[in-house]
């Protein structure tokens, strides 16, 4: 999970580093109440999950309340790449002489962790890796012994801080990494990580992503989720603990396994370049031994996306048996009914694996007209293809 | 013979008094593995009856191994709990831990890890979040469906259970040496490179074929590695061409972040080292099964 700006910077405040202080506001009034209680100068800055904000218009400056509301109504509501601005931080700002950057992140390929930390902040550091890649320090971090004040002094002695930052460099750094483990973070990063003109260093941006895996020692972080940009498919599939993402095609997708599903969605793909360019609607695991239950639920969430114009079950029986998973699909269509809705759309499922002779069996027992069984994978997602192309 | 798992495998389960470690304990042993016990501090000194096979509780992975010479551990304890079975694997140098847990968080893994880093990596360790390995017609540890296929000469490598399942019955007829489901997270213990070596130093594995997925650059290094080191032919698939940036498929590794992580990028990487990689499982299949009648 991505975290917004100012959630970091709360995140990072909770840990005790340096941040500047502000408030979140969704409301020019709100945003009069936080530049009033902060007092003087204000930077507002838009809140989006996407990079170039201020390029597009979204960070400015404000010199009291009245100028705070009205920069406050200029951003909110503005649409940054895609990315409608719901929500503006406001902070006080900060006489800035040097920036740097600092991060610690995942790394994969090492499995383990990794700091990021350059003299050459405020700009994208990837760019600064590849023009001046001798300015970019990366130093693997062991899991288990992590950032102590030695390793800190290590980096911060390599990536060459001037002298007289070092010391709170260090301090960050080490703060930064309790933060990092504390929090089951996969990233913080700190662009700009910057001094003033007084030489006191602070925390300028906040870019931290969680662990959602770890969420069941960290329950305060569900707040986090952001309702508003959360799609309702998405939601309504999270409470049924489906793992549903909303893509946007015309082929509804259900199939078991991550793997499967993201395999499935590319032979949907492929097919429909074929049939109308239509393209799968949705990434729905229902997982191994998935129930009749589950797959009622799946379809139903799957069904009730009205750009869906066929559905495509892809189901392998290892664990899970076929002719389980027939049962389920015949009931879940019983049980949508019985609740009242009218489902039209046809559905193409093939099953194969544990007990497919059986599954087949029941579905072509159902003898329901909407029920089309196509037995490999890739003549069922030209079918599903095909069928999608004419209901569009 | 087969890779990191044989016949002669002894196979303890940590977690085999859950829902799950029962239910897969009992389909372990049906596929013919060697279970030789299981672990469950809290229960250590009885026993467990698995349809006539019974099977004693240790309160530890090393007390289990001193008593029976197990030297595989199979561990299906929930999430919370992952990192201490794992370490305690560790610390008792079992040779062999496979982590099925989906769900582990990143830094528990990480410092497992590191811990058998610094222990001299005397423990292989298979996932988290995998569904084992098998060895058809020797043994079984973990979740992969024993009557998909035979044993046979290929060798299977993949980070997606069901996927796994799907190749193994498209080539079923001509079987496999072993099959290895090396998981789906941002850090997994054994890596597509860790098999291929394997596979490529097995007498009984004549080709093998590596799945993939979006996200990391796993893929990339494999094809590296398969440049250099290995003279087996390989096939590959890799899922997820048409994800979109930014979005978890299903595997908490999975997704493709800025340009890095993209099918298309591992799939030209796999591509420019020789290996054929097919655009759909089935096409993938056929891909392996002219290979196997040319030879």
């Amino acid at each position: 999970m991505d975290l917004y700006e100012y959630q970091g910077r709360d995140l990072f405040e909770r840990h005790g580093l340096p941040v500047l202080a502000g408030g979140v506001a969704t409301t020019p009034e709100e945003a009069r109440a936080i530049a009033e209680r902060l007092g003087g100068r204000v930077v507002v800055k838009a809140q989006v999950k996407v990079g170039g904000r201020g390029k597009a218009g979204g960070v400015k400056l404000a010199e009291g309340a009245e100028e705070t509301v009205a920069r406050a109504s200029d951003i909110l509501g503005m649409d940054i790449k895609g990315h409608t601005v719901h929500k503006i931080m406001i902070t006080v700002t900060a006489d800035v002489a040097d920036e740097y950057y600092f991060s610690y992140l995942l790394d994969r390929a090492n499995r383990t962790f990794l700091c990021i930390a350059s003299v050459a902040g405020g700009m994208d550091i990837e760019q600064v890796a590849a023009e001046a890649p001798d300015k970019v320090v990366k130093a693997p971090i062991d899991a288990v012994e992590g950032v102590d004040e030695a390793k800190a002094r290590e980096i911060v002695e390599a990536a060459g801080f001037p002298a007289e930052v070092a010391d709170q460099v260090v301090e960050v750094a080490v703060g930064l990494w309790r933060a990092f483990v504390a929090e089951d973070a996969t990233l913080v990063e700190v662009n700009p990580l910057a001094t003033t003109a007084e030489g006191k260093l602070l925390l300028l941006d906040a870019k931290v992503s969680l662990d959602e895996n770890a969420g069941f020692r960290h329950p305060d972080h569900e707040a986090l989720v952001d309702q508003a940009t959360v799609d309702p498919l998405e939601q309504a599939a999270k409470e049924k603990d489906l793992n549903y993402v909303k893509l946007d095609g015309e082929v509804g997708i259900i199939g078991n396994g991550a793997g499967l599903v993201m395999s499935t969605l590319d032979v949907v793909a492929y097919a429909g370049e074929r049939h109308g360019n239509v393209k799968p609607a949705n990434f729905l695991d229902i997982g191994g031994g998935a129930s009749a239950a589950v797959m009622a639920n799946g379809l139903e969430i799957v069904l009730s996306d009205p750009s869906v114009k066929s559905v495509f079950v892809n189901v392998f029986g290892g664990i899970t048996a076929c002719d389980a998973v027939a049962n389920g699909i015949v009931q879940a269509l019983g049980l949508l009914e019985q609740r009242g809705e009218q489902v039209t759309k046809p559905l193409v499922v093939r099953l194969d694996g544990n007990n497919a002779e059986a599954g087949r069996a029941i579905l072509d027992g159902a003898n329901n007209p909407l029920i089309e069984r196509v037995d490999t994978m890739d003549g069922a997602a030209e079918r599903a293809a095909e069928l999608a192309a004419a209901g569009v | 013979m087969a890779i990191w798992l044989t016949k002669d495998s002894k196979v303890i389960v940590q977690g085999m008094t859950g829902s799950e470690g029962s239910k897969h304990t009992r389909r372990m042993l049906a596929a013919g593995t060697t279970i030789v016990g299981g672990v469950n501090p809290r229960k250590a000194g009885t026993t467990v009856d698995f349809d006539g096979t019974e099977l004693p509780v240790f309160a530890g992975v090393a007390d289990a191994m001193k008593d029976t010479g197990a030297d595989v551990t199979v561990i299906f304890v929930p999430p919370q709990f992952t990192k201490a079975a794992v370490m305690e694997a560790i610390d008792a140098e079992i040779p062999l831990a496979v982590v099925i847990t989906e769900g582990v968080p990143v830094h528990d893994t990480a410092a497992f890890w590191a811990h058998n880093v610094a222990k001299g990596e005397r423990t292989r360790i298979i996932g988290p979040n995998c569904p084992g390995i098998a060895s058809p017609g020797a043994s079984n540890a973990g979740i992969i469906p024993a009557d998909i296929t035979g044993t046979g000469r290929i060798g299977l490598v993949s980070k997606s259970g069901t996927l796994t399942y799907q190749m193994m019955y498209e080539l079923r007829d001509i079987g496999f040496s072993t099959c290895v489901g090396i998981g789906g997270d941002p850090i997994i213990g054994t890596t597509h490179i860790d098999a291929l070596a394997a596979f490529e130093a097995d007498p009984d594995t004549d080709a093998i074929v590596m799945i993939g997925e979006i996200g990391g650059d796993a893929e990339e290094r494999a094809a590296e590695f398969i440049k250099a080191n290995v003279s087996k032919p390989v096939v590959g698939y890799i899922a997820g061409f048409t994800a979109p940036p930014g979005k978890t498929m299903g595997h908490a590794g999975a997704i493709i972040s800025g340009s890095a992580g993209t099918a298309d990028a591992k799939k030209a990487a796999l591509e420019a080292v020789g290996v054929k990689v097919g655009k759909t499982p089935t096409e993938t299949a056929k891909l392996m099964r002219d290979l196997m009648s040319a030879s």
